[in-house]
């Protein structure tokens, strides 16, 4: 009898503002430790936190990009737990009431199709600092600069059914967190974190006991994780055992999981509503407001890019996996509005394979929309051809020059002149008798052989539609 | 006795009969002679209070006078000041420095007043009598054998021994009011979010409020204009509070001499066994003055007034086990010797710096938090305060003002109590409910029982301080109660002004 995986995921993501969810510190990455710093973060005595607006905006923005209901008033409590790295001996979380609730996500996979994940809740809290034990002896070291910055915590139903669903659903949401502009999302500075809470049952039977795969920062790796667990648990099952509610934590070196803490070791968190804040209240108007400043989503881009600019699915995906991407690509179709598919073609296979070997990204291309419209242009125009394009963006990008002056300066120009190109032919087919019979007598493959040829004689800058042409008629002879 | 009233040494300095320096000068000879019997002072630098005073005098004669210049005030050692150690009279925070000065401390210095040193409280102001403080006992000026009331009792036997004019203090369930009766002076607890809290170390933040510990009703109001007022930093301070404003606005509202027309309610769970025999009778003798003043006493009812003490003491040590989680040897404060890890660093630190009645309410919060208890006791004791809160408005849709007695007894000997903490914590069962509430409170005396002070508590709704401050101010002025000085005290050392 077959398993059915039931996976839920909880994703951390630090929310992009430039001061701490409580006080005024600077939330820049990479800093000296503990220098971004003071004493509200640091939990000295008498100190109080005060509420970041502009992280309660940015949690609400991606609230309403997941359809969900935000909480006119909502809650925040105490999470008590002792811990170096956390000063006040507990995190400002929402446990009974968060800012944000009953929100969905639509993913795709090849296995299952489309399906709809329900997202419960999105909640605001703080973040700890960090503990240093590596390379130390008898002692830790403490950086508390990332203590007290804004995350929100995304908390999916236990509605998928495959790693490849989880993947899914964290790349649709990341993508939608980054196109709000409300993270970095930068997977290896930590500011988008995943738990997942992972089961495996019998079709139709209730749900099994599951166990956390914490704080995995790769989709690689929660993958990896995912699928480990997953046979862990049936082995576990079909051994006769029991699966142990449990945390447990992913080693990505020896690409296996171990056990963090079991359930009877949890913390109680003794959770209580925050007495140094009041309830959140935001007015519907406020709401309303964002709502209205809520940019085209990525999914809402990709169907009219198929359906406005006739693009495939594919290209379709490939750009609007970011908003730099898409806007690009719609700077480009705007200045070029004649072949928006060739543009997306071009950029979705030619562009971004060279920014990638160059390890850059769209951001950084190193020619403007602008200068490769015009190299589609000029393909268009049939001065030049597709393969001759290809070294041309090649040298635009190595140089910044223009396509228009490189094809004038290196005289890339394509020959469709009718007199030449036949010329070139009637050259080939006098040097080439031999070949020229046995088409004539039915070797029809040949034909590729004499294309080859032309194109060689005019080092490819013969216009390969009239060679085609030509060549069928002066064979026939 | 120096003088009689924050306000009267403000009129001699504006007289230019006397100067700050002279002031200070005068109190710190006092708290030289004293303060060895008393131990209302933890923490006394004599030349920073000169220079406050000295600074103090120069702006007066470059500037003018601001609303609290060259005037000494003591402070509770429960306020964060950048100058001089801040250890909530508890070991785990010996000699911390704060790098900040609380919210109100800032405000007193923009003011112009001058800083005398930190007075002696309980340890993290949980305690009725001072007993629980890591620095010593503080004795009541009015029979040293006996507790002078807490946690804000330094401050108040300041105060009442003359070692300072006036003191702040912190009320989280009769901490300013009950002290302030057992030694016989005025203690106002602000209304709830009237007070930045900022800089104040935490006991229960839901209930903390800052206030003043006078000599006299229009002392508490001058100081209260000085530290009231929104504070952006202090999200449960609020803006745009109703009532006075100005300074003037606040020392308008203790001009009434009269109680023409005031409903005054009293309540009948407040005067019931239990209860001092003698303290009643010096309330009841308050009250019928009140009515000669033209007042109307008007029987009420505050029917869960019983249950005030148990939702409190879920409430406050719940709030508590959260807020002294930051004493974890971590970052400041008291490190145990050579920790094994981090575990017996942790254990051994906060066992070595908390006292036992801390402990117990870290104890009692944390169980009552916990899950499976949760319900039963921080829920419940939150449906009780809503209930509490109810009450009080219902109330106060028939009187204008509430009155009580402060405390249902005076003064008891020091130790009587400090193996009963149940009894100890009956103490604050007449000013805890109005923490519960939110509401303004103000405790002065109003006579004697067993030669011991007696106090009045008054109780306004919500943001009415200046109704309060108004019928106090209407006893106060027939009354002689608030001139008195404790006899053993009252030879004013280091020179007669």
């Amino acid at each position: 009898m077959s398993w059915e995986v039931v996976i839920g995921l909880e994703v951390h993501c630090q929310i992009n503002t430039d001061t701490k969810a409580f006080c005024g510190c600077s939330t820049v990455f990479g800093a000296e430790p503990n220098t971004q710093t003071c004493p509200v973060c640091l939990g000295m005595p008498g100190q109080l936190p005060v509420l970041n607006t502009l992280a309660v905006d940015k949690t609400i923005l991606t609230g309403l990009a997941i359809d969900a209901e935000i909480n006119l008033e909502s809650k925040f409590d105490r999470k008590n737990y002792f811990y170096p790295d956390l000063p006040k001996g507990y995190q400002i979380s929402q446990f009974t009431i968060p800012l944000v609730e009953h929100g969905h996500m639509d993913i795709t996979t090849k296995e299952r199709g489309d399906r709809r994940i329900g997202i419960t809740r999105i909640h605001m809290e703080e973040d700890a600092g960090k503990s240093m034990h590596e390379g130390l002896e008898a002692v830790s070291h403490i950086d508390l600069n990332r203590s007290g910055i804004p995350l929100m915590e995304i908390v999916s139903e236990p509605d998928m059914r495959t790693a490849d669903e989880a993947i899914a659903y964290l790349k649709n949401l990341h993508q939608l967190i980054r196109f709000l502009g409300v993270s970095g999302a930068d997977m290896e500075k930590g500011q988008f974190r995943c738990d997942a809470n992972v089961s495996v049952r019998r079709p139709g039977e209730a749900l099994g006991t599951r166990t956390e795969m914490k704080n995995m920062n790769s989709f690689r790796f929660i993958k990896q994780a995912i699928d480990y667990e997953v046979m862990r648990q049936i082995e576990v099952i079909e051994d006769g055992g029991k699966v142990v509610q449990e945390s447990r934590l992913w080693d990505s070196v020896k690409s296996e999981s171990r056990s963090m803490r079991s359930k009877e070791e949890a913390n109680d968190y003794r959770y209580f509503p925050e007495p140094d804040l009041p309830p959140l209240r935001v007015s519907q108007l406020e709401v309303d407001n964002l709502k209205a400043g809520l940019p085209e989503l990525p999914h809402q881009l990709r169907a009219r890019f198929e359906a406005e600019f006739g693009l495939s699915a594919y290209d379709a995906d490939v750009l609007t996996q970011t908003r730099e991407l898409s806007d690009w690509y719609e700077t480009l179709v705007a200045t070029h509005p004649s072949d928006p598919k060739r543009c997306a073609n071009w950029m979705a296979n030619e562009l971004l394979g060279r920014l990638k070997e160059m390890g850059s990204d769209i951001a950084n291309a190193p020619i403007s929309p602008e200068a490769f419209g015009k190299l589609m242009d000029r393909m268009a125009d049939n001065t030049i051809s597709g393969k001759i394009a290809k070294d041309v963006l090649d040298a635009m990008m190595n140089s910044g020059i223009s396509a228009d002056t490189i094809i004038e300066e290196k005289g890339l120009k394509q020959v469709s002149d009718t007199g030449a190109i036949d010329a070139m032919i009637l050259d080939i087919m006098a040097a080439n008798q031999g070949q020229v019979e046995a088409y004539r007598s039915g070797k029809d493959k040949l034909f590729g052989f004499f294309v080859g040829q032309v194109m060689k004689a005019s080092k490819g800058k013969a216009n390969p539609g009239m060679v085609n042409q030509r060549l069928k008629e002066l064979l026939q002879g | 006795m120096p003088f009689s009233s924050l306000s009267h040494i403000q009129e001699r300095l504006n007289n230019a009969e006397t100067t700050a320096v002279e002031v200070a000068q005068l109190y710190l000879n006092r708290i030289a002679a004293y303060n060895d019997t008393l131990n209302a002072f933890v923490h006394i630098d004599s030349a920073h209070v000169l220079a406050q005073a000295e600074a103090s005098d120069k702006y007066r004669a470059e500037h003018g006078a601001r609303a609290l210049e060259g005037l000494p005030i003591a402070i509770k050692d429960i306020f964060c000041t950048q100058h001089g150690p801040t250890q909530c009279c508890s070991n785990i925070l010996k000699d911390f420095h704060a790098p900040y000065d609380a919210h109100v401390i800032t405000k007193l210095k923009e003011a112009g007043a001058v800083l005398v040193g930190k007075t002696n409280m309980d340890e993290f102001a949980m305690g009725s009598s001072n007993e629980t403080s890591a620095f010593g006992l503080c004795r009541n000026p009015w029979n040293t054998d006996c507790i002078p009331g807490g946690s804000s009792g330094g401050s108040a036997v300041a105060v009442a021994a003359a070692l300072t004019p006036a003191a702040l203090g912190t009320d989280t369930g009769g901490s300013i009011r009950q002290p302030a009766s057992l030694t016989g002076i005025t203690g106002l607890k602000p209304t709830y979010g009237r007070v930045s809290r900022r800089g104040i170390i935490a006991f229960a933040s839901s209930l903390d409020q800052a206030g003043p510990m006078t000599r006299t009703v229009k002392d508490a109001a001058m100081i209260t204009a000085a530290i009231a007022g929104h504070d952006s930093g202090d999200a449960t301070s609020v803006a745009d509070a109703p009532g006075p404003q100005s300074q003037a606005d606040w020392l308008a509202v203790c001009d009434q001499k009269d109680m023409k027309g005031m409903r005054i309610g009293v309540p009948k769970e407040y005067f019931v066994e239990g209860m001092d025999a003698d303290v009643r009778v010096q309330v009841e003798a308050a009250l019928k003055q009140c009515e000669a003043l033209g007042a109307e006493l008007v029987d009420i009812s505050l029917p869960n007034t019983n249950l005030a003490v148990a939702a409190y003491y879920v409430i406050a040590p719940s709030e508590a086990s959260a807020n002294l989680s930051r004493y974890d040897a971590v970052r400041f404060g008291h490190r145990c010797d050579n920790p094994e890890d981090l575990l017996d660093m942790y254990t051994r630190s906060r066992d070595e710096g908390f006292g036992s009645e801390v402990k117990r309410r870290i104890l009692t919060g944390a169980f009552a938090l916990s899950s499976g208890y949760y319900d039963a006791y921080y829920l419940k004791a939150q449906q009780v305060r809503t209930m509490i809160q109810q009450d009080f408005l219902t109330a106060f849709e028939s009187v204008d003002i509430i009155a009580t007695p402060t405390s249902p007894i005076t003064a008891f000997k020091l130790g009587e109590k400090t193996d009963d903490p149940l009894t100890m914590y009956l103490s604050d069962i007449y000013t805890i409910a109005v923490n519960l509430a939110g509401l303004p409170g103000l405790s002065q005396p109003c006579g004697f029982a067993h030669d011991l002070p007696v106090g009045l508590q008054w109780i306004a709704p919500a943001w009415r301080e200046d109704v309060l401050l108004g019928a106090a101010s209407a006893y106060e002025a027939t009354s002689h109660w608030y001139n008195k000085t404790p006899q053993a005290f009252d030879q004013p050392s280091g020179g007669e002004t």
